[in-house]
């Protein structure tokens, strides 16, 4: 089979996968969502009929009229529709307007500062394992110092110096409230300097994941017989690091960024909760708290949904970087 | 290889053989190592640092409870800075941070030896007995790992604890639910292991010669994937550790704990920030911070095993250092 049908293939089994979760999950545990979310929709004003029970009770369990199965069904059915319920912390929004609003604020921040720690763990990391023994190098079990720092107490640290010390960051929320969102010049300069602490946090504890990793390939990279072919050809040695050792040792960083992404997703979660940003992660801790299940059943969709996304291009771009891998199959 | 006449000085591209030999016959050159000790990382400086502060941490968690008072007795005296009484000073009731810190650190380390035990289990489940048996068990618990790897795990937690209502989120449910979402990536780690170990003849010998596959596993396979087992678990204690505390960060962690995490959030909701209390926020992380940096620092040891060719790197800087000393 051809290595990117199958790679399709695989995606599809996730997302199904991520749908069935997100099925099966209220129906398997203790309590009663929707008897909550109900009474809470009450509060808020909505009306409480049979069919607004009867939609919940199809996203979060509790019917015992219908089989399963057609529960299952019919589920599916409201998926693919974009149907997703009506969200009651932001009564009357629907749940996929409420995620639309904040969806781009988190893809733009996570995705910015994860090419960024990516970009520049992998060039140190080359350049530190190229010359391994060098007292660079022995400083580079240091950096681990940085990947078992937890996210939010690193934003923790860098509110206090950077906001309440030094007031030179503005430390809550994503854009200065007096101006109107837009694609206007100073509303994204303000959404760019209210991102720099956020950013700077995820940043700093995901680089040394990559530091570390590519360093360690690249040192046993360099004991390949091909790099001491291409330096006995005299090649020049930027070309011998760049196109011989550094593009075999990204490989397994490459395939290894599932794991690295899901750290980095859980991290900005709980980071953004701290810096109150209005991305997905604020979203859906308001949704816990105000035990608005509807908003966050669509929230975990649609972080699923975005991380597979970025893993399949992942996944696309290995194929393109390792000939290996479309040759083999 | 077939340079005889080595003009230049040893590289680090050089055989791990040839940097053998240019050790023996340098000044700094060793014995070889007894074969068991193979199996044992190379005592280096950051090794040292390493186990220093996880035993050090470790002490704390395991004694510090029975040294320090009653962690909850609250006081007349709101967040005082550090002194002669309370060494990290008090919180905003008066509590003493030293002994909510020694309770928490305990805390923590339980909740995080647990998850990495349990996580272990599973990984070694599904990436050494599924692979080990092969053919359609193989692909589907390799289908099933990867799955589960790409699926987001701190969010589905989240969403997990979010569901379960409060009085129901004990210690043992927080650390299942950890120990369901963090398994895959080791799985798929000790798969690409097992993989290549079950072609080998003392494995195809062992199952020619009758043995059960259980024995197979354990006898045979096993004891050559203890290093690779070690450094998954070192990395599933970090990484428990890590997800309990923002869990508990977010007030979705287990019920009645005490842990690094729940510490921050206390922190966090009495103002500790903006009041500048830095003792009492800054102490649960660093806590965090110092025992992950120790478990990682012991697991970049145990990568050497795993992969002798880094230490190459470490070779190779002896050796010049020896060489500079010789010129000199």
């Amino acid at each position: 089979m051809n290595y990117y049908v199958r790679k399709l293939a695989f995606y599809l089994v996730a997302i199904w996968a991520a749908l069935t979760l997100n099925f099966i999950i209220p129906r398997l545990l203790p309590g009663n969502p929707v008897d909550i979310l109900l009474a809470k929709f009450q509060q808020h004003g909505g009306i409480v009929d049979a069919s607004t029970r009867k939609a919940y009770q199809l996203l979060l369990g509790g019917d015992t009229d219908t089989s399963l199965i057609s529960q299952y069904v019919s589920y599916l059915r409201n998926v693919f529709r974009g149907d997703l319920g009506v969200s009651v912390s932001y009564f009357p929004a629907r749940v996929t307007d409420v995620i639309a609003t904040s969806l781009p604020w988190t893809i733009v921040l996570i995705g910015l500062a994860t090419v960024l720690s990516t970009v520049i763990g992998v060039t140190l990391g080359a350049f530190v394992g190229w010359k391994p023994g060098t007292w660079l190098d022995s400083l580079v079990p240091a950096t681990t110092l940085l990947s078992a720092v937890p996210y939010f107490w690193l934003a923790l640290i860098l509110v206090y110096f950077f906001g309440t010390k030094l007031h030179w960051l503005p430390v809550q929320g994503g854009y200065d409230v007096a101006l109107d969102p837009g694609w206007s010049w100073p509303f994204v300069t303000s959404a760019l300097k209210y991102a720099i602490l956020p950013a700077l946090t995820i940043v700093i504890a995901s680089v040394g994941g990559w530091l570390l990793g590519m360093r360690n390939m690249m040192v046993s990279t360099l004991s390949e017989d091909y790099i001491l072919t291409a330096q006995a050809k005299g090649l020049h040695e930027g070309r011998i690091l760049r196109t011989y050792a550094a593009r075999n040792a990204v490989l397994p960083s490459v395939a290894g960024f599932a794991i690295s992404l899901g750290f980095v997703v859980g991290g900005s979660v709980v980071t953004e909760q701290v810096f109150s940003y209005p991305g997905i992660g604020s979203k859906l801790l308001t949704a816990v708290t105000n035990n608005d299940y509807a908003l966050m059943q669509g929230l975990f969709l649609f972080i699923t949904l975005s991380v597979l996304g970025a893993n399949l291009v992942v996944d696309l771009l290995y194929g393109i970087i390792d000939p290996r891998t479309r040759a083999r199959s | 290889m077939t340079n005889l006449t080595p003009t230049t000085e040893p590289s680090v591209a050089d055989a791990p053989e040839q940097l053998a030999a240019a050790e023996k016959s340098s000044p700094s050159g060793g014995r070889p190592r007894a074969g068991w000790r193979l199996m044992l990382p190379t005592m280096t400086p950051w090794l040292a640092i390493g186990l220093g502060l996880v035993c050090v941490i470790g002490l704390f968690g395991i004694l510090g409870p029975f040294l320090v008072g009653d962690p909850t007795t609250i006081r007349n005296l709101g967040m005082a800075g550090p002194d002669g009484d309370f060494l990290l000073g008090t919180t905003q009731t008066g509590q003493d941070v030293l002994a909510q810190l020694a309770f928490a650190t305990r805390g923590s380390l339980e909740i995080g030896l647990l998850v990495g035990v349990l996580a272990t289990v599973l990984s070694a489940f599904f990436g050494i007995f599924g692979t080990y048996i092969g053919g359609f068990v193989d692909e589907a618990f390799s289908l099933f790992s990867n799955v589960i790897l790409v699926i987001p795990g701190l969010p589905l937690v989240i969403v997990i604890s979010g569901f379960v209502p409060p009085e129901n989120r004990g210690l043992w449910t927080i650390a299942i639910v950890l120990a369901l979402t963090s398994w895959a990536g080791s799985a798929r780690v000790l798969r690409a292991q097992t993989l290549s170990l079950r072609t080998r003849d003392y494995v195809a010998a062992a199952r020619v010669a009758g043995e059960p596959s259980w024995r197979v596993i354990s006898v045979e396979i096993l004891p050559n994937l203890l290093p690779v087992l070690a450094s998954q678990f070192v990395f599933a204690v970090i990484s428990a550790i890590l997800g309990e505390a923002g869990l508990s960060f977010l007030g979705l962690g287990a019920s009645n704990s005490s842990t690094l995490g729940t510490m921050l959030f206390y922190a966090q909701n009495g103002f500790a920030l903006p009041l500048g209390a830095w003792w009492w926020f800054i102490p649960p992380g660093a806590v965090i911070a110092l025992f992950g940096t120790g478990l990682a620092l012991i697991n970049f040891s145990i990568d050497e095993i795993i992969n002798p060719k880094l230490k190459n790197a470490r070779r190779y800087r002896k050796l010049a250092k020896a060489s500079r000393k010789v010129a000199a």
